[in-house]
């Protein structure tokens, strides 16, 4: 991405302070979704929306990830990536778990249920 | 097996070396993947990958066991309120370490931009007020734990609010966190001193390595340190506000 033949990072304060008080207004947004009690989708969408917000904004100016080259971006942050379908399959295995343990634990005793509802 | 074919990218033959120096010679290769990356920063950055594993497997582990007990979660916006001047703020303490873990990777990004200039005075400052930020956040983590552990009565297998699992995930993921800060104070400390010294504009030789180091590892602890907070990111959004 940068042309410089230097390893060094240099780059404008001001970017710094920017995202600094980008964090802040993210950080504070986030926590007022706790504070005002929001509840349901709402509240887990706003909260996975400022996560993933601050969490770019330190990986791609605080930690230069944007000014890097693609190789190195890439050895990374798609192993990072591979993370997700690990973390889909045990949210499956455990939404296996809550429902057989809804099933067998809260059902009434002796009653086997043989045709699960999955 | 003819190794006299062996030759590297700028067609020269490579010495071959037998037994264990030559593992090291051949693991040590001269072959770069990461074109004008310092080694120390392709190894950081590969280090923090790894960590970011163990981390997801932490909060992996905490998803599963939370979304399968039967057991109500204890409210985490209760669990860690606090009474300030007379008022009953939810989260307040968790607020206020995130605005300083915060706060102090500002400080550090501009460590770095300031060391890259070879301005020592301001970058040593800088690094140690981002250590000292630091410092103040696993302060206030021992002080939210022995709440915890002294008042509420959580232990890793129990506790009277809810979901036994909640202590266990909580202790191990918030406790590994902890360390991390606690490392990454001593980290900042040691490098903030070769910035003051001179010894990173005298190239002379690291701490705990022999090889010469330069202004690249305040970038490298800075890394470090924003890993850090990025993980705090995630502990926040997925243990204290879910």
């Amino acid at each position: 991405m940068s042309e410089t033949t230097t390893d060094e990072q240099q780059h404008p304060i001001a970017i710094y302070f920017w995202v600094w008080g980008l964090l802040f207004v993210l950080s504070g947004l986030s926590y007022m979704v706790d504070y005002m009690q929001l509840q349901g989708y709402l509240r887990w969408s706003l909260i996975l929306f400022f996560m993933f917000m601050k969490a770019g904004f330190i990986i791609a100016v605080f930690m230069h990830m944007c000014y890097e080259r693609l190789a190195m971006t890439c050895a990374i942050l798609i192993p990072t990536g591979c993370l997700l379908i690990f973390i889909g399959l045990m949210a499956l295995e455990s939404g296996y778990t809550s429902d057989t343990r809804n099933v067998y634990l809260d059902g009434a005793p002796g009653i086997m249920l043989t045709d699960s509802p999955h | 097996m003819s190794y006299e074919a062996a030759v590297d990218e700028a067609g020269r033959p490579i010495k071959i070396v037998e037994g264990l120096p030559g593992v090291v010679a051949d693991w040590s290769s001269d072959q770069q993947a990461f074109k004008r990356v310092p080694w120390g920063k392709a190894m950081m950055w590969i280090f923090l990958l790894s960590d970011t594993f163990i981390f997801s497997i932490f909060l992996t582990s905490y998803m599963t066991v939370r979304s399968s007990t039967v057991v109500p979660w204890p409210n985490s916006s209760e669990v860690f309120a606090l009474t300030l001047f007379g008022h009953h703020i939810p989260l307040i303490l968790i607020a206020i370490m995130t605005f300083i873990l915060i706060s102090s990777s500002g400080t550090m990004a501009m460590a770095v931009k300031f060391g890259y200039e070879k301005k020592r005075k301001i970058t040593t400052f800088l690094m140690l007020l981002t250590a000292l930020f630091g410092a103040s956040f696993v302060g206030m983590q021992v002080f939210e734990w022995s709440k915890l552990i002294l008042e509420e009565g959580v232990r890793p297998w129990g506790n009277p609010m809810g979901a036994a699992q909640f202590g266990a995930t909580f202790f191990m993921i918030t406790g590994f966190h902890g360390f991390h800060v606690s490392v990454g104070v001593i980290l900042l400390l040691i490098v903030a001193r070769k910035v003051w010294t001179g010894d990173l504009e005298n190239m002379r030789p690291g701490f705990f390595t022999g090889r010469r180091g330069g202004y690249e590892i305040v970038e490298i602890v800075g890394l470090y340190w924003h890993f850090v907070d990025l993980v705090w990111v995630f502990i926040f959004a997925f243990f204290y506000l879910w």
